[in-house]
């Protein structure tokens, strides 16, 4: 049997709930978006104290890449080289912008400033991965499986990455939502083949309930 | 799969508005770096390389980051019969920043969301061209530019697409100014790439378009470019410091390098990042002496166009075929004293080549690498 770009495992936060492989592992309700996500982080014991420091958009996104990655022993298989990272968001680092923007006036904020840039949560998930492989960070107005799963298939393809960590993220106007899932090429039957099909059905599936 | 070749190109910076212009104001010298007084945008003089037309709109559709695109893509477009309305077609904007300008206004706030949405950004740009597929928006620091190059090659070599059309721009503002003042990253003086005396980096204003086909009969000089071997890497050190190894770029230089089938004697020269800050250059050094590319004649175009983000990667991959077609290696401008710790040949006078290949680099906040390699055929 050959091997395929299989997706092996996804989480997702949205509406102050994170899931993962169908299972709901952290919810809080009537609090804002990022006091959920710092709920989360204490919730979930993450012990990373790195966390405080990132903007919204690296919360959320790191978040979810914490709880599809953590103790999972995934990433002994793989080199940090054959490890991708491919991520697309909405609005970029807009709501961080709005924040940076707001300390030009008086005292320019270099911790803020740093974070207005998207792929910013690129680098924070590679750091605490251990991650070295490809990886591109993409804006699109809403999830697009279909450019995600056949990017990332070429990368697969071509025989760049064994393993790929694919994210969408937004953080705008108090609304967090992150989706994560990971990819790997292995020889199963069980898993779902990382197609566009497969990623759009997990992706809208999720926000059913 | 499909070779990849460069159709046409265009640079439209404040050196000039064609790739002959831009590329003969770089030979002899020139470059667009001033001392830069304005008071909208710092209360302390800076220097930069900055379009001197601040009030450059086509029309009051479009602001002043998408008429420089679209100036950029129109004078692209011009030389070859590609054209965004193909359904083979696909458009690609590199940015870090886009329109991000517009959130100084405050009139602009209830509007902002969708001005300053680089998706939306460049939707207002392709369909100004008529564009048939909706464009990708490529946003990852620094190496947005060569990454975007790299992504239109994978995407016309397993044929999704035919034809790409790379634009990379940044324009700049208070918010990104202010932002590299508050790192103290900027230099007061003009930029000087891995010499000893360099203290930081000069931002840049550019919009530079490169038209990408794997259609071989859509090329007509008579030396073709190629787009060759390509590759990213992460660091996974530091959101806003480079590797202390520089292993991680060395790493994406080597894949790109196999992947080309090439060694070091194979390469002309290589056009590094080189912004010229204190650690940036020294992780460079030390990646390419990591990779075995010592003696490889090295220069950096920052001193020529400053540091133009998004766009950094398109202009300089394009004064880096340019280079090959003329059979010449650029000294690096404003380098005296060699000021890195890893061996490098840093590139002095301007010399002739007839070798077929150059390497291109860029590093960039978060940890991001890439380095493409391109080629005569």
């Amino acid at each position: 049997m050959t091997k395929a770009p299989s997706i092996t495992s996804y989480t997702a936060l949205r509406n102050n709930k994170i899931v993962s492989d169908g299972l709901v592992v952290c919810k809080k309700s009537e609090v804002s978006a990022s006091d959920f996500l710092l709920h989360a982080y204490e919730a979930l014991e993450l012990n990373y104290p790195k966390f405080y420091k990132m903007d919204h958009l690296s919360k959320a996104g790191f978040l979810a890449a914490e709880v599809l990655l953590r103790e999972k022993g995934w990433s002994e298989k793989y080199r940090p080289e054959e490890i991708g990272i491919v991520f697309s968001c909405a609005n970029s680092s807009l709501d961080t912008d709005l924040r940076y923007a707001e300390t030009v006036a008086d005292i320019p904020s270099p911790a803020l400033f740093v974070y207005t840039l998207p792929n910013i949560l690129i680098g924070e998930i590679t750091i605490r991965n251990r991650v070295k492989g490809e990886s591109a960070c993409f804006v699109f107005d809403t999830f697009d499986a279909s450019f995600q799963t056949g990017y990332i298939n070429t990368l697969f393809g071509s025989g760049r990455v064994k393993a790929c960590i694919s994210g969408w993220a937004d953080f705008y106007e108090d609304k967090a939502e992150a989706f994560f899932y990971l990819a790997e090429l292995i020889d199963n039957k069980t898993n779902p083949i990382h197609d566009s099909n497969n990623t759009s059905k997990i992706y809208s599936e999720l926000w059913k309930n | 799969m499909s070779r990849v070749y460069i159709a046409s190109d265009n640079i439209f910076s404040p050196l000039g508005n064609s790739t002959a212009e831009n590329f003969d104001k770089v030979m002899a010298g020139a470059t667009s770096l001033r001392v830069v007084n304005n008071q909208h945008l710092s209360s302390t003089p800076f220097v930069a390389a900055m379009f001197s037309d601040e009030n450059f709109f086509l029309q009051e559709d479009y602001t002043r980051f998408e008429s420089y695109c679209i100036a950029s893509i129109k004078e692209a477009l011009n030389d070859t019969e590609i054209s965004l309305s193909l359904p083979e077609t696909i458009f690609i904007l590199s940015t870090t920043k886009g329109n991000i300008e517009l959130i100084e206004n405050p009139k602009q706030r209830n509007t902002l969301r969708s001005k300053v949405s680089l998706s939306q950004t460049a939707k207002r740009i392709a369909s100004h061209f008529g564009a048939s597929n909706s464009p990708l928006v490529i946003s990852n620091a620094c190496i947005s530019g060569v990454l975007s190059v790299m992504v239109a090659k994978r995407l016309l070599e397993t044929g999704q697409y035919r034809h790409a059309v790379v634009t990379g721009a940044d324009v700049l503002s208070k918010f990104i100014i202010s932002g590299f003042q508050s790192l103290q990253a900027m230099s007061s003086d003009v930029c000087k790439p891995f010499d000893k005396n360099r203290s930081g980096i000069n931002l840049g204003e550019c919009a530079a378009t490169i038209v990408l086909t794997a259609k071989e009969e859509y090329v007509s000089t008579e030396k073709k470019v190629v787009v060759n071997g390509n590759a990213s890497s992460n660091d996974a050190n530091h959101i806003s410091g480079p590797s202390r190894t520089g292993e991680e770029l060395a790493g994406a230089v080597l894949k790109a390098m196999s992947e080309s089938g090439l060694s070091a004697e194979d390469l002309a020269f290589i056009s590094a990042h080189g912004t010229a800050t204190l650690f940036n250059d020294e992780m460079e050094a030390k990646a390419f002496t990591h990779a075995s590319l010592s003696s490889v004649p090295l220069h950096s175009l920052k001193g020529h166009f400053g540091h133009t983000l998004g766009a950094a990667g398109v202009v300089e991959s394009i004064i880096s075929y340019q280079s090959l077609l003329n059979g010449v290696i650029l000294p690096s401008k404003n380098f005296e004293e060699m000021g890195v710790s890893g061996k490098i040949n840093i590139s002095q006078t301007l010399s002739r080549t007839d070798k077929n290949h150059t390497l291109k680099t860029a590093s960039g906040f978060g940890g991001c690498n890439a380095a493409i390699v391109y080629s005569l055929k």
